[in-house]
């Protein structure tokens, strides 16, 4: 038997695989396609301290190898997810966590303050990178004053497992990370989404309603996979990797870089179904290659 | 709804001119039960160029031969691939996505389709005639040569054409059919499938004519399933994914 558990910072997995906010809805909408149980975790939609109807339409544009997204953190707020979501996934035998969104402090904070009530949830994802929001969101994850700043509030009221959300779009992520970790962050998640654009040549219009969104896929992996690499060697506390993994050896890729778990994004909009074949086929590997323990992968690359 | 994800063997791929095939699909599994305007998203493999699933309107469903058919317009590079697959190959599908035409009181029912929005209306009109109704449809086309599986429409309905040329049917758009011009115009329900332009024309055509109308949308969409909120349409009620809480929204709560 291999061991799948993965204690990330006091935050018990049963396996490194997670969903990305924003990709897996509230979990019930993949409930026809996945058993939600069987996940290390799931984190889910952006949460706002108020309602938000989001960006106008369009939002999203393929891309090669990936696609761009300006949803723009459409929520109906926390006190909607208090008493309307909550009820309908607080029963899930799995890590239930919610990415806390904002554009100024307070809001963090207060939205931070009444998920802390919740007994179900056991982490929060503090999204300090999100780049489809006019205000906030990524404005504070670029620089480390303010990254700090955030976190630091957000600490005082939030008693449970705080995961910070990084965003690449900078030009040192390292000394972000830094900043996050010194303001007593549980762990970091990276990366969010690349800044990108697309154009319509035909009409010479941008291809989203913001001009620029956010690129999610495997055209971001490989430049994920190093900045896993370059945080994780740089902090002491655990690292989630995402960005582009399609499947189990992308998994191991970012493992080996040094992450602890993983989160598996925009690939569930092309099988809904893939996290429970990436679970089976890391399996699969582990029996194969003789790992006794996931825990081996972890920063286990030979360089 | 319970939703699946199945790999299709495809029994045939006919191409009906250069710019539409047909597909027909077959599961060993017995199919769930499928609405009119639901849709199922298509993998497409080995498509480099593309990356996401493609939203497909059901054109039509065979319960006794497990089949679903795909009426599709080659529309970019993932539909362009997709019309080179063979018999005996394999498509993978999420389905039946989507809620559906609302099931009408009266039997005066108009079912309105442009180009590739026609698709969805075959379905629908064979749907309605096993509960009893007898759907008109209007179908609109560029000319005589676009018009696509004619006999197969027929036999589930009246159907009324219009062509821009005038090679077929009445001349113009379907807003421009006769239709819509008679003292009384007899139909309770429209529902109605094409492009933008023309669900916002007949939007304000039901409107002056006190009909209620359903448009069927086909926003750019990734996930198909509610998760990634990319395929909004702007309303009344805010913003709606038009693969949950549509593709069938009710016209006058639109905002085009």
């Amino acid at each position: 038997m291999v061991n799948f558990e993965i204690n990330f910072n006091g935050l018990k997995l049963k396996n490194p695989i997670l969903t990305a906010s924003g990709t897996f809805g509230y979990g019930y909408e993949f409930e026809d396609f996945v058993n939600l149980n069987d996940l290390g975790g799931f984190i889910v939609k952006g949460t706002t301290r108020h309602h938000r109807e989001g960006n106008p339409y369009p939002r999203m544009a393929e891309t090669p190898s990936g696609m761009l997204n300006a949803v723009g953190l459409q929520n109906k707020g926390v006190e909607y997810f208090c008493k309307n979501i909550y009820p309908k996934i607080k029963n899930y035998k799995t890590n239930v966590i919610v990415n806390v969104s904002g554009s100024i402090v307070d809001d963090y904070v207060e939205t931070a303050e009444m998920i802390n009530e919740l007994d179900n949830i056991h982490a929060i994802e503090l999204n300090i990178s999100c780049p489809n929001i006019k205000e906030g969101g990524m404005a504070f994850g670029t620089s480390c004053s303010s990254a700090a700043q955030v976190v630091k509030e957000v600490r005082k009221v939030y008693k449970k497992h705080l995961m910070v959300k990084l965003s690449p779009n900078v030009t040192d992520i390292v000394s972000i990370a830094k900043s996050v970790e010194a303001e007593g962050a549980d762990s970091l998640s990276l990366v969010n989404t690349f800044l990108g654009m697309a154009i319509d040549i035909k009409t010479r219009k941008p291809k989203l309603s913001t001009i620029t969104g956010g690129l999610s896929g495997p055209a971001i992996k490989p430049i994920a996979v190093r900045m896993v690499w370059q945080v994780s060697k740089a902090v002491h506390i655990p690292v989630c990797g995402l960005g582009g993994i399609m499947n189990y050896e992308d998994v191991i890729e970012f493992m080996l870089a040094g992450a602890s778990c993983v989160q598996i994004g925009t690939a569930n909009f092309i099988n809904p179904d893939i996290t429970m074949k990436i679970i089976h086929d890391l399996k699969v590997f582990c029996n194969q290659n003789n790992i006794k323990d996931i825990n081996e992968l972890i920063g286990a690359l030979n360089c | 709804m319970k939703k699946f994800i199945h790999d299709f063997e495809v029994l045939y791929n006919l191409r009906l001119n250069n710019q539409y095939f047909l597909l027909k699909l077959f599961n060993e599994e017995p199919l769930p039960p499928i609405l009119p305007a639901q849709f199922v998203q298509v993998k497409i493999e080995d498509s480099p160029q593309t990356f996401l699933r493609r939203p497909i309107s059901i054109h039509d469903v065979n319960y006794e031969k497990n089949t679903i058919s795909l009426l599709i317009r080659i529309a970019g590079k993932g539909t362009a691939k997709l019309s080179e697959i063979k018999a005996g190959e394999k498509l993978n599908l999420v389905y039946p996505l989507g809620n559906s035409f609302t099931m009408p009181l009266d039997d005066s029912i108009l079912l309105v389709g442009g180009g590739c929005g026609v698709a969805p209306l075959l379905y629908t009109a064979k749907y309605f005639m096993q509960f009893g109704f007898n759907p008109t449809l209007l179908l609109g086309y560029r000319d005589k040569n676009s018009i696509l599986r004619k006999e197969r429409f027929e036999k589930y309905g009246n159907v009324f054409y219009t062509t821009d040329d005038g090679s077929y049917g009445e001349k113009g758009t379907v807003l421009e059919h006769s239709i819509f011009n008679s003292e009384h115009f007899p139909y309770k329900n429209i529902y109605a499938c094409g492009p933008t332009v023309m669900l916002k024309n007949l939007t304000i055509k039901a409107k002056e004519l006190n009909v209620p109308l359903e448009v069927s949308l086909e926003n750019l969409m990734a996930c198909g399933i509610g998760a990634c909120l990319c395929c909004v349409q702007n309303t009344t009620g805010g913003h709606k994914c038009v693969c949950v809480d549509g593709p069938v929204l009710k016209a006058n709560e639109i905002i085009w």
